[in-house]
């Protein structure tokens, strides 16, 4: 037993006691255990990061046990431990440490609570065997196992419908991207004849220029093997096209919107395109896909941002952008700034969903951001925290000097994006610039709309509730809500417990210094060549020396932008009342474009849904009520039926008539003795 | 001469009169009983006459115990009738088809 197997199996051991013996032990038990149990993990987990960057540790597997020999398939259930594991270690059990003592105070009043921390903890087991995989079906097996606990914790409060939706959404969108993660799994044994990560990627530069049928024609092998397993990439990370599920996924409880949907789960897919880049490399129209599906993303979710009015949606959404990012620098070939985004993106968006949760807490669950406003005074630790996340995703920071923990990573995808040879590395440059901008916007008008300008509490229907109650409850004056003026409704926001500051206080560490002190390891041209060495991912040092040596103009893009941002939605949302409506009447048609989500959801309802259920609907109702139910039970039925009324017609009840059929009987069976004979 | 067929004839004639007895009959049970009786008795004719010409007396001991089963299929179908009037106050035949499907 070393340090890897407590990390791993320490989260399912907590789960499995806390989900199955909660009956027993009791829900603060299944608290602790499971708390403990992840605090413990990060704990270990921390040690092996740090000693993989200052270069005592070297890349090693640790076997568990054999899983399958079948013929040619064999493969074992092992733990690869290297840089890149070290780095998705060190986020997952930190977050999920963090978000399960956050959940103590968020989760408070729900009965439900030992089954939210079980789930919790699967959850988190599931993603360290993906993350720790050293063979593609291991990578699968901890990729649905993060499916499902998002399917369940989405749908945690079950007895919501739109929950419900949003979990089964989650569930079928992931199946798509699934399907081509599968097929490009079987093209891979079928191609080198083994699931082994490390035998593929040192076999795939011999399989360059090869072809392979496929649906009829014949493609590029490495191309179209990279393309299925990005697809399920897309999946998973919620990329254009399969972003769906991700906004709807909000319908989950905050924590795990944290944990899930913004740090942990939906980077899957850009670790596995990073633990595959030398498999990506052989193949320069799959990372042209690959960049320009990830920057498209990111302008994309980034625009749909702008005009959210639900704090959980712009974040949602801001993920989704952030993701974009970090394809579109893997696509460029800087994986290491991909990673690097990945790492400080997990801090400060843990931090801005958990701070969204302690507003939204304060708030008496409403979540429209429209009866928000002037909360800074109210629940100023979560504003201070809430504000590093905003200073950190929006990549504040002195060139030379130093900033917050985005403005390292993203600078760097800018950068590598402009320094890079590939195809389409403007087109990335160029996004990356504009959705800077607009990540900038919508990030302070969050704030903005949150914590400054005056209550506009008294439209919210929950708060409403929240005042009655409580006069209903108290001796208070029962109409001092009615008269109040200041438009809070006579409403009082009260800051979280300590158990849901905590996190934000050392998420805020994370989001403040996590690009300062990591960045050398991650993107430096020569630490970060001795860094990655040590793990499956290609290091283009070249790329990131010409990252450097890029126009000054280019490394001060990012922040122009970011300043134009904040001063737009400034002189927006805090210096004139009504710009926001002005210049939605005057952008009719663009303003409706963005707010129904570039009209993916119509767009998917009309091509794959309607037909869908209108095939249910023939099958339903001619194949199985015309056909199979019309021939087969319901027809037997009517013949029986149809028999016994006729049986019962010869049941009079009269003496007579038995008697009168005995005695026809006996005559014809008499006759026919004697006819035959 | 009185030959067999004159037997045989009034034989057949009261086993139909029996028979039509039970399927004709609309008034009431004990009609039944008797035309029960009428066929066994045409039975009995049967039995006696065949018995007398083939020179077997089987058939006549046979006549006697159809008697007596008739006797006593009579003493139990009069009680059955009582305690179904008792029952249900009526022994028409057409009241009595608690049987009917």
């Amino acid at each position: 037993m070393t340090a890897i197997h407590f990390i791993v199996f320490l989260p399912l051991l907590a789960a499995l006691v806390a989900g199955l013996g909660q009956r027993f032990i009791g829900a603060l038990a299944a608290k602790t255990i499971t708390t403990a149990g992840l605090f413990i993990a990060a704990f270990l987990s921390w040690p092996i990061f740090i000693g993989f960057l200052n270069g005592s540790e070297t890349a090693y597997v640790q076997p568990v046990m054999t899983w399958v020999q079948s013929g040619d398939l064999t493969f074992d259930w092992e733990l690869r431990v290297d840089a890149l594991t070290a780095v998705m270690l060190v986020v997952i059990t930190s977050v999920s440490a963090l978000v399960h003592l956050y959940s103590w105070g968020y989760m408070e009043e729900d009965p439900d609570q030992p089954r939210f921390f079980a789930y919790l903890s699967l959850f988190t087991f599931a993603m360290l065997m993906l993350v720790t995989a050293n063979n593609l079906v291991q990578m699968f097996f901890g990729w649905e196992g993060v499916g499902l606990a998002s399917y369940l914790l989405i749908g945690f409060w079950y007895k919501k419908p739109s929950a419900n939706a949003a979990a089964i959404k989650a569930f079928v969108v992931n199946r798509v991207g699934d399907l081509g993660f599968m097929l490009g799994i079987f093209g891979i044994f079928w191609l080198f004849g083994t699931v082994s990560i490390p035998e593929i990627l040192a076999a795939a530069p011999d399989k360059v220029g090869s072809s392979i049928g496929f649906l009829g024609l014949r493609v590029d092998t490495m191309s179209l093997l990279c393309i299925l397993l990005f697809i399920g990439a897309m999946g998973k990370s919620a990329q254009l096209g399969l972003h769906t599920w991700l906004p709807d996924a909000m319908e989950g409880p905050t924590p795990v919107s944290a944990l899930i949907h913004a740090a942990t789960m939906v980077t899957a897919g850009v670790f596995m395109v990073c633990r595959l880049s030398p498999l990506f490399e052989t193949s320069q129209f799959a990372l042209d896909v690959v960049t320009i599906v990830g920057a498209t993303t990111a302008i994309f979710a980034a625009t749909v941002g702008l005009v959210q009015t639900d704090i959980k949606r712009v974040i949602a959404y801001s993920t989704c952008s952030q993701l974009g990012y970090m394809f579109f620098a893997a696509g460029t070939g800087a994986y290491g700034a991909a990673m690097f985004h990945l790492f400080t993106h997990a801090f400060f968006k843990a931090l801005l969903f958990l701070g969204a949760g302690s507003v939204i807490h304060a708030m008496h669950h409403e979540q429209d951001m429209r009866y928000y406003g002037g909360l800074r005074k109210h629940i100023p630790l979560t504003f201070w925290a809430m504000m590093a996340g905003t200073l950190a995703i929006t990549g504040v920071g002195i060139l030379g000097v130093g900033g917050f923990a985005g403005f390292y990573s993203k600078d760097a995808i800018i950068e590598a994006a402009f320094a890079s040879e590939s195809t389409y590395h403007m087109y990335g440059f160029a996004i990356g610039v504009i959705a800077a901008l607009l990540t900038s916007f919508y990030s302070w008008r969050l704030m903005f709309l949150t914590f400054f300008g005056k209550p506009r509490w008294d439209q919210s229907e929950h708060i409403q509730h929240a005042v009655h109650d409580h006069h209903d409850h108290g001796d208070h004056d029962a109409h001092a809500h009615a008269t109040s003026s200041d438009g809070t409704a006579g409403y009082h926001p009260h800051e979280s417990p300590w158990s849901m500051l905590t996190p934000l206080a050392l998420l805020t560490i994370g989001a403040v210094f996590a690009g300062f002190v990591f960045h050398k390891a991650f993107i430096d041209a020569e630490a970060g060549q001795a860094f990655w060495a040590n793990s499956t991912l290609y290091f283009n040092a070249h790329l990131m020396h010409a990252m450097h040596e890029v126009p000054l103009w280019v490394k001060l893009s990012s922040t122009v932008a970011m300043l134009i941002g904040l001063t737009t939605a400034y002189f927006m949302y805090q210096r004139s009342e009504d710009a926001p409506q002005r210049l939605a009447a005057t952008f009719g048609p663009i303003y409706r474009f963005f707010l129904n989500k570039w009209y993916f959801d119509e767009l998917y309802n009309f091509v794959f849904i309607r037909p869908a259920f209108w095939f249910g609907r023939l099958f339903w109702k001619q194949g199985d009520v015309g056909i199979i139910d019309r021939f087969g039970p319901n027809g037997s039925a009517a013949l029986v039926s149809f028999g016994s009324k006729l049986a019962v017609r010869m049941q009079s009840g009269y003496l007579y008539t038995y008697a009168l059929v005995m005695l026809l009987g006996l005559v014809i069976a008499v006759s026919w003795m004697m006819v035959r004979v | 001469m009185i030959g067999i067929e004159h037997y045989l004839v009034v034989s057949s004639i009261l086993f139909v009169m029996g028979v039509l007895g039970i399927f004709l009959n609309r008034k009431n049970v004990i009609i039944i009983l008797m035309a029960i009786e009428l066929i066994l008795l045409a039975v009995n004719i049967n039995l006696v006459a065949f018995s007398v010409f083939l020179g077997d007396l089987t058939g006549q001991i046979f006549a006697m115990f159809v008697l007596t089963v008739a006797a006593g299929e009579a003493a139990i179908g009069l009680a059955i009738l009582v305690i179904y009037f008792r029952g249900r106050g009526t022994i028409a035949v057409d009241d009595v088809n608690r049987m009917k499907g």
